[in-house]
C-alpha cells in the first residue's frame, strides 16, 4: 500500500487525493520512519484530507485533536468524570452502595478507569482502545493552540507514552500514524518540526488543479472545468487577503454546476464570488472589469486529453 | 555518506539550521529511497532537513548546485566532494548603520570635545524633557542607557487556560475531588478557578528613513528593551523595504543584538514608502504575529512618498487586526504640529492613540500607557483623544477633533 513512493503516490490516488511526489515523499518517508508527518500551508491545500485519506487506505480509525486556544490535558489527552466521581461518593455517604470493606472515605476506587474520560491524544495511544492496527492520529490547526500545550506535544511526540499518576503508564506496542497541521497563523517552535517529516503544501499547479477537480467532480463538464481553474489560477496571483484553496475551487464548481452553468461569464462569476472569496474587499477587487479581464486569459495548457 | 554531512554542513553554513539528528534522520531515510533517483532524495532531504518555510527556496537553489552532476554517477566514483559553493553571510556590509553611525559620531564629538569638555549633564531631569533630535553624543549615550534601564509591561488579556483561584468565577471540579479524598469523601467546598491573565504581545515597526534619522540613533535601543522587557515583541524596521528584526534583538548581549538588528537592514536613511511597507507587513507577517490580541506600534513621521490609498488600506486592515493600533511620532511633540503629511492624515482615522516620541519622558509615558491599556476598545476610542498630543486636543474645536473611523470592525 505505501511500500514504495510509487505505491504511495498510486494508493492516494486511488482514493481521490492527488499528490505531488514531494507529499507521496514525506508520507513514505514519515510512515517508514516511524515519524510525525508535519503539514503546513494555507487553508484549503489539503493537509486535513490527507490525514483521512491515510486512515481509509489504511483501514484504521481517524482520531482528531481539533487544536484551539487553551487547549489543555484534560481536554487532548484525558480527564475524570467528576460528576460520576461525586455521584459515587453521595451513594456511599448515603449507604446505597454496600461497604466493600474498605476503610471509610478511600477514594482510591475512583480513580480506576471506570471514571476515567478518555480525549483523543489517549486514545490514540492506548493499545485496547484499537486492537488491530494502530490508528491515524490527526492533530488539526497546531497553530491554534498556545506554546503550552505544544510543549506537552514534543514530550508526547518523543517517546509517545502518557502517564497517569494513579493508573500508571500506557505506552502502545505500535505507534499511531500521526499528522500535524498548521495553517501557519503563528510560527510552530523548531524543535517540534525537527521530530517530524515537515511538508510544505502549497497551492497545485494549474495541471494538478485540474486533476484534484476532475477526480473529486467527475461528472463536470471539461470545458466549464478548465475555465474554473485557470479563473482560480489567475484569482490567486492577485493581491488579495485571503487566496482561494483547491477547496474553495471544488465548492465553486460544484455551485457552478448546479447552476447549470455552461461557460463562464462576468454576470455568473459575480453572483457566485462568494464561493471563492470570502472577504468583502477581496470581492470588490475582483468586481467589474476585473472579473472580465481575468476571463480573457487564455486557459491554461494541460497535457493530453482528459481522463478521471 | 560524506557526500551527505558536506550538503549538511553546506546548508549550515547558508543559515539553514540542521541538527545532527536531523541529518541522521536524512541518512537512515535514503536507505529507504532508490539513491538512483535524484527527485527521491531532493523531497527526502527537502522534508527532513527544512522546517521553515523560507528555507526552501534556499534548500532548492542548494539541492541543485550540489547535485548537478548525477548523484548516483558520484557515488560510483567517489571523488572527492566538489568544493560547496559557499554563502557565507558577509561579514563586513558596506553600509550598515552602525559605521555610518560611527562616522557621524567622531565627526560631531570632535567638535564638542573642544567645546564642552566637562560635559557634564547631571540634571537628569532635563534630560529626561531634551528632544531627541537635540542630544549631543554623550547626551546620547545617556540616554542609550536610560532606555536599556525603562521597565515595559504590556496590558493583560484573558486568556484561555485555568489556574486555580480563590475567587475566580469558575469551578474546579478536579481540585475539589482531591480535597474531599482528604476529607474522608465529603466535599467541604468548592474550589474555584479562573482563567489566566497574560500580557499581550507588541508588534512594533520603526521607519527609519532619511526624514527620521534623528530617531533611528535611537530606536534599536529601545527595541532591545522592549524585547528584554517583555518577551512577546516582533520587532521591524522599514525604509525603503520591510526587515525582520526580531531574532536578533533576542541575543542576550546588547551590542551583538543591535549590531545584528542594524547589520539586517540595508536602507537606513534613504526614501520612505510607509503604505507599501505597511501593505507587505499587512500581507506577509500580520497573520502570524498580529495574534491573539497584540498591540501594534508604529514608529514614523508620517511623511509618504507614495499612494496614500496603498496606505489607508493597509492601515484599515491592521487596524482590524489588532488589539489596539498605537503610533508614535517624532514630531507630534512640537507645540504646534499638526498631522498634515498626507501620509498621517490619511493614516489618521485608524489610529487608536497617537502619541509623541521625541523624548525620555515621552517612553516613560508610552510605557504607562502600554500597561494599562483598557481590555476593550471600543468605548475608549472617542476619549482617547485625551491621550494625543496637546496641541491637538487644544485645537479640536478648530477642527483637528480625531475623525472616527469609517468603517466598523464586523
Amino acid at each position: 500500500m505505501f511500500e514504495s513512493i510509487e505505491k504511495t503516490l498510486s494508493t492516494l490516488e486511488s482514493h481521490g487525493y492527488v499528490a505531488d511526489a514531494g507529499v507521496a515523499t514525506s508520507l513514505f518517508l514519515a510512515l517508514r520512519m516511524g515519524k510525525a508527518l508535519f503539514l503546513e500551508g494555507e487553508p484549503g491545500v489539503g493537509k486535513t484530507e490527507l490525514a483521512k485519506v491515510v486512515a481509509e487506505a489504511q483501514g484504521a480509525e481517524l482520531i482528531r485533536l481539533q487544536c484551539y486556544e487553551g487547549l489543555d490535558v484534560q481536554q487532548a489527552v484525558y480527564d475524570w468524570n467528576y460528576p460520576r466521581q461525586l455521584l459515587a461518593i453521595q451513594a456511599r455517604g448515603a449507604g446505597v452502595e454496600a461497604n466493600d470493606g474498605r476503610p471509610d472515605g478511600a477514594l482510591d476506587d475512583l480513580y480506576t478507569e471506570d471514571y476515567l474520560l478518555r480525549r483523543p491524544l489517549l486514545r490514540a495511544l492506548d493499545p485496547a482502545a484499537s486492537p488491530d492496527r494502530p490508528p491515524v492520529l490527526l492533530i488539526d490547526e497546531l497553530d491554534r493552540a498556545d506554546e503550552e500545550f505544544e510543549s506537552f506535544l514534543l514530550e508526547l511526540l518523543s517517546d509517545f507514552q502518557i502517564t497517569i499518576p494513579e493508573i500508571g503508564t500506557l505506552r502502545p506496542e505500535r505507534r499511531p500514524v500521526v499528522f500535524l497541521t498548521s495553517n501557519r497563523t503563528r510560527e510552530i517552535h523548531d524543535a517540534l518540526k525537527r521530530r517530524c517529516v515537515f511538508q510544505w503544501i502549497d497551492y497545485p499547479s494549474a495541471e494538478r488543479e485540474l486533476e484534484i477537480v476532475r477526480a473529486k467532480l467527475p461528472t463536470l463538464d471539461e470545458h466549464l472545468l478548465r475555465s474554473v481553474v485557470a479563473f482560480v489560477q489567475a484569482v490567486r496571483g492577485l493581491d488579495l487577503d485571503k487566496r482561494p484553496g483547491v477547496a474553495e475551487t471544488l465548492d465553486w464548481a460544484e455551485a457552478l454546476s448546479h447552476l447549470g452553468t455552461e461557460r463562464l461569464d462576468p454576470l455568473r462569476v459575480e453572483q457566485t464570488l462568494g464561493f471563492l472569496l470570502k472577504y468583502q474587499d477581496d470581492v470588490d477587487q475582483l468586481r467589474g472589469e476585473k472579473t472580465k479581464e481575468l476571463l480573457a486569459e487564455p486557459a491554461p495548457a494541460t497535457r493530453g486529453a482528459a481522463s478521471g | 555518506m560524506s557526500n551527505v554531512m558536506t550538503f549538511v554542513a553546506l546548508l549550515r553554513r547558508s543559515g539553514v539550521r540542521v541538527t545532527t539528528g536531523q541529518a541522521l534522520d536524512f541518512c537512515r531515510a535514503l536507505g529507504l529511497l532508490d539513491l538512483g533517483d535524484r527527485d527521491q532524495i531532493f523531497h527526502a532531504g527537502r522534508s527532513l532537513l527544512v522546517v521553515r518555510r523560507e528555507d526552501l527556496a534556499l534548500y532548492d537553489a542548494l539541492f541543485g548546485r550540489f547535485f548537478s552532476t548525477k548523484w548516483a554517477e558520484r557515488q560510483v566514483r567517489a571523488q572527492p566532494a566538489p568544493r560547496a559553493p559557499r554563502h557565507d553571510e558577509p561579514r563586513e556590509k558596506p553600509f550598515t548603520i552602525v559605521n555610518y553611525m560611527a562616522y557621524k559620531a567622531k565627526h560631531i564629538e570632535r567638535e564638542v570635545d573642544v567645546t564642552d569638555r566637562s560635559g557634564t549633564f547631571t540634571d537628569v531631569e532635563l534630560l529626561q524633557r531634551k528632544d531627541f533630535s537635540q542630544l549631543t553624543p554623550e547626551e546620547l549615550r545617556a540616554v542609550r542607557r536610560l532606555i536599556g534601564d525603562m521597565r515595559w509591561r504590556a496590558s493583560l488579556r484573558t486568556t484561555r487556560r485555568r489556574q486555580p483561584s480563590r475567587r475566580g468565577d469558575l469551578l474546579d471540579l478536579r481540585s475539589t475531588l482531591r480535597r474531599a479524598a482528604r476529607h474522608g469523601g465529603v466535599v467541604t467546598g468548592l474550589e474555584r478557578a479562573e482563567r489566566r491573565q497574560k500580557q499581550r504581545p507588541l508588534v512594533v515597526l520603526a521607519d527609519i528613513s532619511g526624514s527620521m534619522e534623528k530617531l533611528s540613533r535611537l530606536v534599536l535601543q529601545f527595541f532591545y528593551s522592549l524585547t528584554r522587557g517583555l518577551g512577546d515583541v516582533e520587532a521591524f524596521l522599514f525604509g525603503t523595504r520591510l526587515t525582520r528584526v526580531t531574532e536578533p534583538l533576542r541575543l542576550r548581549n546588547i551590542d551583538q543584538a543591535i549590531s545584528g538588528a542594524a547589520r539586517a537592514a540595508r536602507d537606513w536613511s534613504g526614501g520612505t514608502r510607509i503604505g507599501e511597507n505597511l501593505h507587505a507587513f499587512e500581507r506577509r507577517f500580520a497573520r502570524r504575529v498580529l495574534r491573539r490580541g497584540a498591540l501594534l506600534v508604529v514608529i514614523s513621521d508620517g511623511w509618504e512618498r507614495g499612494s496614500t490609498a496603498r496606505l489607508e488600506g493597509a492601515m484599515r486592515r491592521l487596524h482590524h487586526r489588532c488589539h489596539r493600533l498605537i503610533w508614535l511620532n517624532p514630531l507630534a511633540g512640537r507645540r504646534d504640529y499638526r498631522p498634515l503629511a498626507r501620509g498621517m492624515a490619511a493614516a489618521l482615522p485608524f489610529i487608536d492613540d497617537f502619541l509623541p516620541v521625541h523624548n525620555l519622558q515621552s517612553l516613560e509615558a508610552l510605557s504607562h500607557h502600554l500597561a494599562s491599556l483598557p481590555s476593550r476598545r471600543g468605548g475608549v476610542r472617542g476619549s482617547a483623544g485625551r491621550l494625543v498630543l496637546p496641541a491637538l486636543s487644544d485645537s479640536a474645536a478648530a477642527g483637528h477633533a480625531r475623525p472616527r473611523p469609517p468603517v466598523k470592525t464586523p
